[in-house]
């Protein structure tokens, strides 16, 4: 029985330079990085040492906490640096590529006549399982508990994010064994959310197939399990993203791990907003440069621009990301600004902000504050973008005063730090709610696990 | 060297001292400042706290222009007599004088001096000593004072009692957004307290009839709300009390000019238009019981309360401060309630009470004070079984899985 998810509150933030349907080749990387900060939680134990030749899909490094979880490289080559910051932690294993790429040979597989825990196993040795991701506390999922489902979003509302149709286009077989694939991990029900019944992912069997509809945040997974089928304490759902399926799929199909996607690389700096092919821990330079880069003070950002991280130019594509922005840095002072009339950038109220004049109009934001880090104050106005069933400044409070059993009564085990981007989009005192939300959690995960 | 560069530099030379707070506080007046998203969204909202503060601020200036003016027209009724005429249009005309605005303006802005240089200079304190920024809490709370205190208070007095209200009613809570009472009421019934004399009676009202008591040019000048409490027969009509042609605090007389302020802070989403409509809804039941229990004859003409109480339910909302109180007070989000059903409650519980208060205290005539600050201190509360349901409706959803 497939439920339409549909929601009223939100808030699309329009921006220029939204990717045009056209897909370029990036320029080959000399170097792939796999940072292990992108796997949030991840206390990274080498398994590849500077000078090891690795193929395509074989481990770099496994987790500290689950020695199953192994995290590998996206090409053939040599490990030639293990960068290390503060107390020798691990920023960052740097592969260089080999010209003639080879593939670690994982065998191809059936997927209907194995079971789920040889999907498992499967998933865990070829380097697969962190695309695994779970709620409660959205870290890479434990592969020894079961969970109630399993959720994908195939539709990505963040401002200027992928267009996951566009995207997935000619991948239904990897989809449908990515997919088929999952459904024999749960007991439950994989559940799979579209935009529109012409997505790539509406026609997969072995899921229920929502429709969504409506502002951001309706395609972040939280909103979509809160409409369907909420998480209750001690429940786990686990999520996928859509792209991770494809990837997925081929390794199923093909026994090879092919680390290609297509990144979407936009916002307002950037000269031809486009997609690219390019592999995960590719040099950004090899795409960001050829879209072309207004000005010189900018911020790169792996991600979108709600969610995303800041990257150095000289840094690498990170593991989990659809989305690429480019945006000017607002390092500068603007006389007068916190008083005069302001029509050039997007405002929730209308206190002398006329954004609410042109809702079609695309902006071009840069990346100031507009204000000050204050205390809360103005109430009201997060609820206005939050559609979850909870309250979000009751909640960020008790995250902030790490009270344990609160956060746990106000909902703590449904949310991720995502869905507070909004949130914090809209905040008048210029809290960092993300922040906020993944040191709560992270406590959380510590404390009660 | 333009102005943005040099602050810049003295910006630099400032960071991590003491007094640092103290500058950025000048500073991030002229300019927005530069400051980028480190972690999190990386793009913002345009609205900061200042702005939103300068909001209702905007809101409250055409009630601080009426007050001026009507200052000094309380003084020019009072000593040439109220002429024969009745209609707004008549009023007007002798309104809006230079006189008029000359001798209100005198009274009015050394208020909103005083009430400003002495929060700012505490506010200021207690951000350096602190090391946090300077809040902009008190831009509003600076406007609102002048507003709601009658217009002959000596100024020391006015100084004292914002020295109190920011210090015992803010800063011992940890500064802005932390605060239970609302800081401009906190000084208010302060005053009211301390100072009963200059607060309440019928000498305050209009400019000089303290000094002229007694003699041969006495005059009075009476709020409706005094004059109902003295079950004296009311000089002005509703409709003058509507447009504001009345005695009172400097800023609450003009009605429309409230509504002029609540359709300002609505539309910009400032305020939360639940507490406003909800207050009204509390004074309107509230008034209503008040009139059925005169038509039932249960109160008669001899009591106390008979005058406040067959006042028709309505005309609550025009006399007294009631329409500033709920508009400007009872929506401050900090000591109001924060949740959207916990802001109904407040709000027909502000009015409610206020319109109470009114009739049985007729000592302490303006009740919409009292409501506020005492549902200030029950906003928590309805938060919390507002939160609660929603936790309960958690649980029910994990014992229906279990069962």
């Amino acid at each position: 029985m497939s439920k339409d998810i549909r929601i009223k509150k939100g808030l699309d933030i329009n921006l220029v330079g939204a990717a045009e349907k056209s897909t370029a080749s990036a320029v080959k990387s000399n170097t792939y990085a796999i940072c292990p900060d992108d796997f949030h939680g991840v206390t990274p134990k080498v398994i590849a040492k500077v000078g090891t030749e690795v193929k395509a899909g074989s481990p770099l490094f496994y987790s500290k906490s689950n020695d199953q979880i192994l995290f590998n490289s996206p090409v053939s080559g040599e490990v030639v640096e293990i960068v290390r910051g503060a107390k020798r932690k691990i920023l960052s294993f740097k592969v260089l590529a080999d010209s003639d790429q080879q593939f670690h040979d994982f065998g191809s597989k059936d997927v209907n006549a194995l079971s789920g825990d040889e999907i498992k196993t499967h998933l865990l040795a070829s380097g697969c399982w962190p695309f695994v991701k779970q709620r409660p506390y959205d870290v890479i999922a434990n592969p020894d508990v079961a969970p109630k489902a399993i959720f994908i979003s195939g539709y990505n509302s963040a401002p200027l994010a992928a267009d996951l149709d566009y995207v997935l286009t000619g991948k239904e077989q990897e989809l449908e064994a990515a997919v088929t694939a999952l459904s024999k991990l749960t007991p439950g029900k994989v559940h799979v959310s579209v935009q529109s019944q012409g997505s790539p992912l509406a026609k997969v069997s072995n899921a229920e197939i929502h429709t969504v509809s409506g502002p951001h945040p309706v395609g972040n997974v939280s909103t979509q399990i809160a409409k369907v089928d909420p998480i209750n304490k001690g429940e786990v759902v686990w999520t996928v993203s859509a792209q991770d399926l494809v990837i997925i799929g081929e390794l199923l199909l093909t026994g090879k791990y092919n680390a290609t996607r297509k990144i979407a690389v936009v916002g307002s700096s950037v000269k031809t907003p486009k997609y690219y092919e390019a592999k995960i821990g590719a040099e950004v330079s090899t795409f960001a440069y050829d879209a072309g880069v207004n000005g010189d003070n900018v911020r790169m950002i792996n991600g979108n621009v709600l969610t995303g991280k800041t990257i150095a130019p000289d840094g690498h594509l990170a593991s989990s990301v659809d989305t690429f922005s480019i945006i000017p840095e607002g390092d500068d002072y603007e006389f007068f600004g916190w008083n005069k009339p302001v029509f050039n950038k997007i405002s929730y109220s209308r206190a002398l902000t006329f954004s609410w004049l042109f809702p079609k109009k695309k902006y071009d934001l840069n990346t100031n504050t507009n204000g000050e880090h204050r205390a809360f104050v103005v109430t009201g106005n997060y609820e206005e973008v939050f559609p979850l069933d909870i309250y979000p400044m009751q909640l960020l409070k008790a995250f902030t005063y790490q009270d344990l059993d609160e956060m746990e009564k106000l909902g703590a085990y449904e949310v991720a730090p995502e869905d507070f981007a909004l949130t914090e989009f809209v905040c008048v005192s210029k809290q960092n709610h993300q922040d906020i939300v993944r040191e709560g959690l992270d406590l959380m995960l510590k404390e009660i696990g | 060297m333009s102005l943005k560069d040099k602050l810049h530099n003295i910006k630099e030379q400032y960071k991590g001292k003491k007094m640092a707070p103290a500058f950025n506080a000048i500073h991030t007046f002229l300019y927005l400042p530069n400051e980028t998203t480190h972690s999190g969204a990386h793009v913002r909202g345009a609205d900061d706290l200042k702005r939103t503060m300068n909001m209702v601020i905007l809101a409250m200036v055409p009630c601080l222009i009426w007050g001026m003016f009507n200052a000094g027209y309380q003084v020019t009724i009072a000593e040439n007599g109220k002429p024969e005429f009745l209609s707004f249009f008549d009023h007007l005309q002798y309104f809006f004088t230079v006189d008029n605005l000359l001798v209100g303006a005198v009274k009015v802005l050394p208020l909103v001096i005083v009430s400003y240089l002495v929060g700012l200079a505490i506010e200021f304190v207690f951000a350096v000593i602190k090391g946090h920024e300077v809040e902009e809490g008190y831009l509003v709370t600076g406007m609102l004072v002048p507003l709601i205190v009658p217009v002959d208070l000596p100024l020391w007095m006015l100084a004292v009692a914002v020295a109190f209200g920011v210090v015992i009613g803010k800063e011992v809570f940890g500064g802005t957004g932390m605060n239970i009472l609302n800081p401009a009421l906190t000084i208010r019934a302060f005053l009211f307290f301390a100072y009963p004399t200059w607060m309440s009676g019928d000498k305050v009202w209009v400019h000089g009839a303290k000094e002229v008591a007694g003699t041969a040019d006495a005059y009075s000048g009476e709020t409706m709300l005094g004059m109902l409490a003295q079950k004296k027969e009311l000089a002005y009509g509703i409709d003058e009390a509507f447009f504001g042609f009345i005695p009172g605090s400097v800023g609450e007389t003009s009605t429309l000019l409230v509504l002029v302020g609540a359709a300002i802070l609505i539309f910009s989403k400032i305020a939360s238009w639940r507490i406003i409509l909800s207050g009204v809804i509390g004074a309107l039941v509230m008034g209503l019981v008040f009139n059925f229990v005169i038509t039932q004859g249960w109160i008669t003409e001899g009591s106390k309360f008979y005058a406040l109480m067959s006042l028709p339910f309505w005309q609550h909302l025009v006399i007294g401060g009631f329409a500033f109180g709920i508009t400007f007070m009872a929506t401050d989000p900090v000591s109001g309630a924060q949740t959207n059903k916990g802001k109904i409650w407040y709000g027909f519980l502000c009015g409610f009470f206020a319109v109470m208060i009114r009739v049985f205290n007729p000592a302490y005539p303006e009740g919409i004070m009292l409501a506020i600050l005492l549902m200030n201190v029950f906003a928590p509360t309805i938060d919390h079984y507002v939160v609660q349901a929603n936790v309960a409706k958690r649980m029910k959803r994990l014992k229906v899985k279990a069962a």
